[in-house]
């Protein structure tokens, strides 16, 4: 497994939250010092350093100081680690889905072996 | 079959599955209904399931069994909590232990089944919501992602071989 089970979870955690997705979504457009990102929200810059620092233990986010700023930019390869874990189950949907699939063609197959009223046998090419 | 969409919703843990089949509503709805048909599509190509209980009521549950590659076995069950015949079907899956019984109750994914007819065929929508990610990575490592593989690898070769 590519992702172990404390960042799983520290990943679900993090984007449980609307703020926080908002903030990712917003530092995935384009990176943004935490005071700018503050002016976004009705909460302290102290909650929104808060929120960053959630999304910093879950690796989405990089926080950077520079000079008196502090700079936060996605990671986007947290996400799609993320978005694999479900990609994977839906394999496991699409496989099941074909064996589904394989069981009714072979209802089909043995209603053509069966003489029926408008039934023509061997006329399939 | 046909794949007609899926949606994967990763904050809420959910995947929802949409496909559609050649066949009526009450012929689809006999796949989960009858364990000797549900065992053979629910487990991955090289984790074969049976299922050795399956009480389709409300209340019902099922004990089954995914037997893999080296003859080690991954046990889960069912607990079925909504059916409306042959539209609905909700169930609560989950892991179980060597005597087959569920390790914890509570810690189940949830699953809505929907079956609707759709010109002449069905169309299967699957919603699976998971409360953990630990439980959709124990989901995955049940010798799953490797069976995953192979499905695929199967359908390559039937790809490759229609093309020649």
């Amino acid at each position: 497994m590519v992702v172990d089970e404390g960042t799983a979870d520290r990943i679900f955690h993090a984007l449980a939250d609307s703020t926080r997705r908002d903030i990712l979504a917003r530092v995935i457009r384009a990176e943004q010092s935490v005071s700018a990102l503050a002016r976004h929200y009705p909460m302290s810059l102290a909650a929104v350093q808060k929120h960053v620092v959630v999304l910093e233990r879950a690796a989405l986010v990089v926080k950077q100081r520079r000079g008196r700023e502090q700079v936060v930019h996605a990671d986007i390869a947290a996400l799609r680690r993320a978005a694999q874990l479900l990609d994977r189950y839906e394999q496991l949907w699409r496989h099941r889905a074909h064996g589904i699939a394989q069981i009714l063609a072979e209802d089909r197959i043995l209603a053509e072996d069966r003489p029926g009223p408008n039934t023509e046998k061997g006329t399939n090419p | 079959m046909t794949v007609i969409s899926t949606h994967k919703d990763v904050e809420a843990l959910r995947l929802t599955f949409v496909a559609e089949f050649e066949a009526g509503v009450d012929r689809v709805w006999q796949v989960w209904q009858d364990p000797r048909q549900l065992e053979r599509w629910w487990g991955p190509p090289t984790w074969p399931s049976t299922f050795d209980r399956h009480e389709f009521v409300v209340g019902g549950q099922s004990r089954y069994y995914m037997t893999g590659p080296e003859g080690q076995k991954a046990r889960g069950w069912w607990s079925i909590t909504a059916i409306e015949a042959p539209h609905r079907l909700e169930f609560d899956d989950g892991f179980a232990g060597d005597d087959g019984e569920p390790v914890d109750p509570a810690d189940a994914t949830h699953t809505v089944v929907t079956l609707e007819a759709a010109g002449p065929g069905t169309r299967m929508t699957t919603v699976t919501t998971f409360v953990s990610p630990q439980q959709l990575e124990r989901m995955l490592a049940m010798g799953m992602e490797e069976g995953m593989r192979l499905a695929m690898g199967q359908i390559d070769d039937v790809l490759a071989s229609a093309s020649r």
